[in-house]
């Protein structure tokens, strides 16, 4: 279960010379155990298996999960509020990183803050699971809370994402943090913060639609395709961080509890399980999400989200699932896709 | 005659030591003109933030006739209901384009703005009253999808009017509308303006340095040095038979063309 409820400190006295350094430079995660352990354990695999900090950190009960206790309470106190007023932008005190800006800094605070010992988690990147940013996240995770960890979206508890919800519907009990990079959505129009806060206030949000506006008139139906904006549950205009538009529908009624956090622009925010989520539209232009012709070409799936696959350099392309984990399920299960390229 | 559309009471403003305006107080009826003239620093401008609560004032108040008939101290008025006041029952056409304009955004977006604000949500309906409203203002209908930075001067002021006026306002102010506009287009859009006051009944302040602007426009002018008013009175006869000595001296200083 995710420590949301677990407000009060984790106990246990500080032992300071356990507490695991912050990871230093993408390229010596990789395969380096910490300099500093003077017994390292052997490597671990990602999958299902607990990192080298699991137990240490259980004796310690200190900075579980990297960030110290009172910077999680000041997390959790951010996201309660944000659970509490769906959609709102809670500002919090976003803390320093292992990692730049725009990998995710958000998410991982969010991550770090929920955390609990018997959560398992799961870090996708563009659905991906086994993308540069998902395996260091995972890994950082692992190593630094020793919580197991999983591909699979049906045995997560925790999934921190960027871009895309998976294709496997989520359930109730599950919580899915997302990675955001520009929490404003009325940014675009209004670069003045001050003014920004006043329409959210008000619920002024006509210059909202003066960006679906622009798209129609321009292409001739609405073009955004991601950050998408959407009002929940009946009152706040949320952007829904990067992820494409297809995914909108699913975050409508969702038994899970949606996350996002914000890293660089200190904010966080919340849409609670079940809470209405309503994609902007016009009466004659209906949201839409995309659509595929084809089905994937590894496992033949149909209304999931595909990724255009290079395949070399003479432009032949092929047209496969976005989210891995479904991708490798189905086939597991004996589904097969053309295999064709286009 | 009808009961005032505008109340404004000893309206007063200091910046620190020195004087914005003082004491200001004038009535404005429906469909009405009132031009305000003085030199720079004279305190026009002020005295239309005032009116327009973009300034607090030190002392005084304003005062608006809802649509209901009701009159009510803006000032006592939420912010919520005092930015719905001024988004559907007042327009701000603004000297600089840039500031009342949408720039990244296309002319129709510019102009649907404050119908989407109201609710408007069918694409269509925005479009076809965007057009025009294009064709009222004299923009050509091809280049709704252009934004602002692509149009001149003029078309920008022109653009700005129809903007502000696709709610049907019933009360227009207007910061030096015509300045740093050639001749020519002055003379078109002082027509457009009047054209339009005159068929949608605004009642219209216009804040104006040129005299000329003011005689063509206004039904009635006040006359504003150092922050007060000095004299006030039906347009004609403030030009024509100037009584204060500092207007006898701004009105002889016009050149005649």
């Amino acid at each position: 279960m995710s420590a949301i409820g677990m407000l009060p400190l984790e106990g246990g006295a500080p032992e300071v010379a356990q507490v695991p350094s912050p990871v230093r430079g993408r390229d010596r995660v990789r395969d380096t155990p910490y300099p500093e352990r003077p017994d390292p354990s052997p490597q671990p695999s990602p999958e299902r298996e607990r990192g080298p900090g699991a137990s240490e950190a259980g004796e310690a009960g200190y900075n579980f999960a990297y960030l110290d206790e009172g910077t999680k309470r000041m997390i959790r106190r951010a996201i309660l509020k944000a659970i509490a007023v769906p959609g709102y932008q809670v500002p919090f005190a976003s803390r320093e990183m292992p990692m730049p800006y725009g990998w995710g800094t958000g998410g991982v605070q969010v991550t770090a803050a929920i955390l609990g010992r018997s959560d398992v988690l799961k870090v996708i990147d563009q659905g991906a699971d086994d993308t540069t940013n998902a395996v260091s996240i995972r890994r950082f995770f692992a190593r630094t809370s020793g919580v197991a960890t999983t591909t699979r979206t049906t045995e997560a508890t925790i999934i921190q994402t960027r871009h895309r919800i998976p294709e496997t519907p989520l359930r109730e009990g599950q919580t899915l943090v997302y990675q955001v990079p520009i929490p404003e959505p009325l940014r675009f129009l209004e670069p003045r913060e001050t003014e920004t806060r006043q329409l959210h206030a008000l619920a002024e949000y006509g210059a909202m639609h003066v960006k679906l506006y622009e798209d129609i008139s321009r292409h001739g139906h609405i073009a955004t395709t991601y950050a998408y904006p959407v009002e929940v549950a009946g009152r706040y205009v949320m952007d829904p961080s990067p992820t494409p538009k297809f995914d909108n529908p699913k975050m409508d009624q969702s038994p899970a509890l949606q996350l996002f956090g914000a890293g660089r622009e200190r904010r966080i925010y919340a849409v609670p399980p079940y809470t209405s989520v309503r994609s902007l539209d016009f009466e004659d232009h209906p949201f839409r999400i995309q659509e595929f012709t084809d089905p994937c070409a590894l496992c033949g799936a149909e209304g999931v989200y595909l990724d255009e696959m290079l395949l070399d350099d003479a432009g032949r392309r092929m047209f496969v699932c976005s989210d891995t984990d479904h991708c490798e399920g189905r086939r597991a299960d004996g589904h097969v896709g053309t295999g064709d390229a286009v | 005659m009808s009961a005032p559309l505008l109340q404004v009471r000893g309206l007063t403003k200091r910046y620190g030591a020195r004087l914005g305006c003082a004491d200001v107080s004038f009535d404005i009826d429906p469909g009405e003109v009132l031009a305000i003239v003085g030199e720079s620093g004279s305190g026009k401008s002020t005295l239309l933030s005032l009116v327009a609560t973009e300034l607090a004032p030190d002392a005084g108040t304003v005062s608006y006739r809802m649509r209901d008939g009701v009159l009510r101290d803006l000032a006592d008025l939420s912010e919520a209901e005092r930015r719905a006041l001024m988004r559907t029952d007042w327009g701000f056409v603004r000297q600089d384009a840039a500031q009342g304009l949408r720039m990244a955004v296309s002319a129709g977006g510019n102009v649907g703005e404050r119908l989407m604000g109201l609710g408007e949500r069918h694409y269509g309906r925005i479009r076809g009253t965007a057009l025009d409203w294009l064709g009222r203002v004299e923009i050509a209908a091809d280049r709704i999808d252009d934004p602002p930075t692509r149009f001149s001067g003029g078309m920008r002021q022109r653009l700005q009017i129809a903007r502000n006026l696709v709610t049907s306002p019933r009360l227009v102010l207007m910061d030096e509308p015509t300045s740093g506009l050639d001749v020519s287009v002055q003379a078109r859009l002082l027509d457009l303006i009047r054209r339009l006051s005159a068929e949608l009944g605004l009642a219209v302040i216009i804040v104006t340095h040129d005299l000329a602007v003011a005689r063509l426009l206004s039904h009635r002018i006040m006359v504003m040095r150092a922050g007060r008013v000095i004299e006030t009175g039906l347009t004609d006869r403030v030009l024509d038979d100037p009584e204060h000595a500092y207007t006898q001296l701004l009105v002889s200083s016009v050149l005649a063309a």
